[in-house]
């Protein structure tokens, strides 16, 4: 079957949860992957959103991270503080799934702005929950689409924290979980070096070449010893997928989804 | 004891220029009603909090209302930007917005300490990021008993909080269900607050002893508004009108495009 590499990265990412997982889960590109995990190979997983849906089950996917699906179809529905403190800030969540607009070679996020934080060429939304996610919960997975200007060297403001500037600022500020451990993009797979803590590619994705990584990357990116290739989308995870998107641009009144 | 108002009375009585004001739904029941009453009764120079500004932030700002946002996420959530906000933000038009920048967990903590009668509130957050640099308002303390580093940030007491919610019996008491957010602790937290719901009925006929309640004595003004968080939705009574997220998009992106919109849904519709 054929796929985009938007589909690939999606389902590589999907791959990467199981079961056991009790993740918190961030609108959008982790959203999706969260889901296609639940409809395949994990369908135990607990999903939460921080609007304080527990162990929810959306026929399709929300377009914002309170719709009334994510509340039909949770085990429970605390409120927004309860959310913050008991559940995440409590240690509860085994993984954060999250995206931004930037990201560095250790896994520092940036989705407040680029620019001058006082005079920003462009205004982002802001943390949201990430913030606090980043540090919260036990480890950090990042799917992004791949580029030089979101994979860059220096990022225009850390909204939330991986491994610090300098790879090890997280553990130096008394930061006892683990932070960012894999990032999943369109291109390939990558895992933070344990020494280093900088990502280190261990996976392309079928077709693409270590070229086209390092021209999409921001900083000297580094490859494995032993660079695998990602198994390609399998039908049942490709038909999963497409099912998801297209209840939920039906669902949202759109006729396209990616 | 909540006295029962008119939407346009309510927000003559209860909101004042220059307010501190909290319009809180997360996702879910976000008042717009109310908010376009606000634009209505044209108040000027409010602080504005809220979480998430969406799109009924979008258009205060856009029609001048605000001259600082409170927030910890603003955009058309899987959308895109708030295209009003950004040009205040970054152009100052119609007027100059200050930014008072948080996040979700800071927030959340901020609004629970307003409620509770804290000066302030304390977390784990904030850990080497850069927001701690850009806003005076967080600070770190050591825990007192470990030495844990902590953040602190004042907590949330606004001037007047609005939210919308399903019921009020005629007493005045409220019952708010499904995705409640924050809207119970920024009603507790604020010196005064407005609630509209979708009706007021004889009996709020509760499914469990534990359902989330703002008694009468801790509201200002109920308002009969039925549908009046839509283009958001009221849980058990009707859903998100998503299409109209996607469209705001198109909207707002132009100056005029946008106060036509505004001209003729809002300012020039009837309440």
């Amino acid at each position: 079957m054929n796929y985009t590499t938007a589909e690939m990265m999606t389902v590589a990412a999907a791959r990467a949860l199981s079961n056991d997982d009790i993740c918190f889960v961030g609108i959008g590109l982790p959203s999706a992957a969260c889901n296609l995990a639940r409809l395949t190979h994990a369908p135990e997983i607990t999903l939460i959103y921080e609007s304080g849906t527990i162990r929810t089950r959306p026929a399709v996917l929300p377009l914002s991270i309170g719709d009334g699906e994510l509340c039909d179809t949770a085990l429970a529905t605390v409120s927004v503080p309860e959310m913050f403190r008991y559940w995440l800030q409590g240690g509860r969540i085994t993984i954060g799934f999250l995206s931004g607009a930037q990201v560095d070679r250790f896994g520092n996020l940036n989705s407040t702005v680029i620019g001058d934080y006082h005079r920003p060429t462009v205004r982002l939304p802001g943390s949201g929950g990430a913030t606090e996610i980043a540090t919260s919960c036990g480890e950090i997975f990042i799917i992004m689409r791949q580029s030089k200007r979101s994979f860059v060297a220096e990022l225009d403001f850390l909204t939330s924290l991986g491994h610090g500037r300098n790879g090890t600022e997280r553990q130096a500020s008394g930061v006892k979980t683990k932070g960012p451990t894999l990032l999943i993009s369109d291109l390939c797979s990558m895992s933070s070096d344990p020494d280093t803590k900088e990502f280190v590619v261990h996976s392309l994705h079928p077709g693409v070449s270590r070229e086209q990584v390092r021209e999409n990357t921001g900083w000297e990116i580094r490859f494995a010893e032993n660079v695998e290739e990602t198994p390609p989308p399998n039908r049942m995870e490709l038909e999963a997928l497409r099912d998801l998107n297209a209840r939920t641009a039906a669902a949202h009144g759109v006729t396209a989804a990616d | 004891m909540a006295e029962l108002f008119s939407l346009s009375q309510a927000v003559a009585r209860f909101v004042e220029d220059g307010d501190v004001v909290a319009m809180e739904g997360f996702t879910h029941l976000i008042p717009f009603a109310a908010g376009h009453e606000v634009i209505r009764q044209r108040r000027r120079d409010l602080t504005l909090v809220r979480m998430t500004p969406d799109i009924l932030y979008d258009q205060l700002i856009g029609m001048g209302a605000a001259r600082k946002l409170v927030f910890s996420w603003g955009g058309n959530p899987g959308v895109g930007s708030l295209h009003r906000m950004r040009e205040a933000v970054e152009r100052g038009w119609p007027v100059p917005l200050e930014l008072d920048e948080h996040s979700h967990a800071a927030m959340a903590n901020a609004y629970e300490a307003g409620a509770a009668g804290l000066p302030c509130a304390f977390f784990r957050g904030y850990r080497g990021t850069d927001l701690p640099r850009v806003n005076p308002n967080i600070k770190f303390v050591a825990c007192p008993f470990t030495g844990e580093e902590l953040a602190a940030i004042p907590s949330i007491r606004p001037d007047v909080a609005i939210i919308h919610a399903q019921k009020a019996d005629r007493e005045g008491n409220v019952l708010i269900e499904g995705i409640v957010g924050v809207q119970k602790e920024a009603v507790l937290a604020a010196r005064r607050s407005i609630v509209t719901v979708e009706e007021i009925v004889d009996d709020l006929e509760l499914k469990s002893p534990n359902a989330v309640v703002l008694p009468s004595w801790t509201v200002s003004a109920v308002v009969a508004a039925p549908g009046g968080a839509r283009p958001s939705y009221a849980h058990g009574y009707y859903a998100r009108d998503n299409a109209f997220y996607f469209a705001w998009d198109k909207i707002s992106r132009d100056r005029n495009t946008f106060l036509e919109w505004m001209h003729a849904n809002v300012t020039e519709a009837r309440s």
